[in-house]
């Protein structure tokens, strides 16, 4: 079993991190989309919240894990040969960090905006901050709602980004994140 | 002994005549609400289903009164609450309620209460007036009573009231569903004016 990366190829780690978060990160933009505009007594009124904000604490912990992980492990080199393509897809992917971290505060923000804190499956209670900001709810919720968007956005180019990669370029770039790459293993360095 | 000249008693009445009206304009005082001591609340409740009372509150308001014990009808008040201040003591809830499903108070940042007349009876005191919410301007009647008035003991006049009402949330504009038992809002006013 390939767990690490190594210079040209992600290790099992790295690629299960990849596809959890983001297979749980779309389906909170569309839950969360979902949720606000529920009715009052829809069965989901109260549950998609707290599944929400209790999955958003949990996406955060695996993103702070995931970027330990990519700290501690060799980078597989990029496969394209264009200069500013590479440099782009580095922004984006560090883009992706930022965003998914600052929604999850966010959306942290408005729950806690009156001091009491997230419970998170019934396991433990993330507790609030002892200080909060006038309309913090509101406008944490703002901040919230659109970074979710930009979020999606750069999801959108590095969905194209991947295709193009494999269609068009024919390289291994989206292939070396489905699984780790074979006879092309190099000594971690 | 001087002889009273037609020119002097009508200084006289003049002068006389002044310090009858001050006096009275003295009587119909000006009070200002004491929301900076805070000795006032704006609190509303709702049915939950039909089966408990939600409560919550305005923190900032402000707003002034005029008021005299010998003619209470000739009495005005008027009220400016800062919507953006609703508090039910639940984050997400307050927020819901400050947004475009309610209050849509980024819009309407302000209600006001402003009384059109007053009439004191045995029962209490009927303060009819218009309440702007939600960019809604209607008529309401709040139904108030005097708890006490006079001096404080930091050398000032007070006067305080309290006052209750409801209203459709739906005669507001406000339409979101909270299901039969829940359409009807109840407010309490609880007023402490400083006689300015």
């Amino acid at each position: 079993m390939q767990w690490r990366n190594h210079s040209n190829s992600y290790g099992i780690i790295s690629i299960g991190l990849h596809w959890l978060l983001a297979i749980a990160l779309l389906a909170m933009f569309f839950v969360g989309t979902w949720m606000v505009d529920l009715s009052y007594y829809s069965e989901w009124y109260h549950r998609a919240p707290e599944l929400h904000k209790a999955a958003g604490v949990v996406i955060l912990l695996l993103m702070v894990v995931r970027l330990i992980w990519r700290w501690s492990n060799p980078r597989p080199a990029p496969l394209g040969k264009v200069k500013w393509q590479n440099r782009s897809a580095e922004l984006l992917h560090q883009l992706f960090y930022l965003l998914v971290i600052l929604i999850a505060v966010s959306g942290y923000l408005i729950s806690t905006a009156e001091g009491k804190g997230i419970d998170v499956f019934g396991l433990f209670t993330l507790p609030a901050l002892n200080w909060q900001f006038e309309l913090q709810a509101d406008r944490a919720g703002i901040v919230h709602k659109y970074l979710a968007w930009a979020f999606m956005l750069l999801v959108g180019l590095h969905l194209g980004a991947a295709l193009k990669h494999h269609f068009i370029n024919r390289d291994n770039t989206l292939k070396r994140m489905l699984k780790p790459l074979k006879g092309d293993i190099h000594a971690d360095s | 002994m001087q002889t009273l000249n037609p020119s002097k008693l009508l200084a006289v009445f003049t002068l006389s005549t002044g310090l009858l009206l001050s006096t009275q304009a003295a009587q119909a005082a000006n009070y200002q609400i004491d929301s900076q001591g805070m000795h006032a609340a704006v609190q509303f409740k709702i049915k939950h289903l039909g089966y408990s009372w939600l409560n919550g509150r305005f923190d900032n308001f402000k707003g002034n009164f005029e008021y005299d014990a010998n003619k209470p009808n000739a009495s005005s008040v008027e009220v400016e609450i800062d919507t953006t201040s609703l508090n039910s003591n639940h984050a997400e809830r307050d927020k819901h309620l400050r947004s475009a499903d309610f209050l849509n108070a980024s819009k309407y940042p302000k209600a006001k209460f402003v009384s059109t007349s007053i009439s004191e009876s045995g029962d209490g005191i009927a303060v009819k007036g218009k309440l702007t919410l939600n960019g809604v301007t209607k008529p309401l009647t709040i139904e108030a009573e005097k708890i006490g008035e006079g001096k404080d003991p930091w050398g000032g006049y007070r006067a305080g009231f309290t006052g209750t009402t409801s209203f459709k949330l739906a005669d507001y504009g406000i339409t979101y569903d909270l299901g039969p038992a829940s359409t009807e809002v109840f407010m309490t006013l609880d007023i402490e004016g400083v006689r300015q």
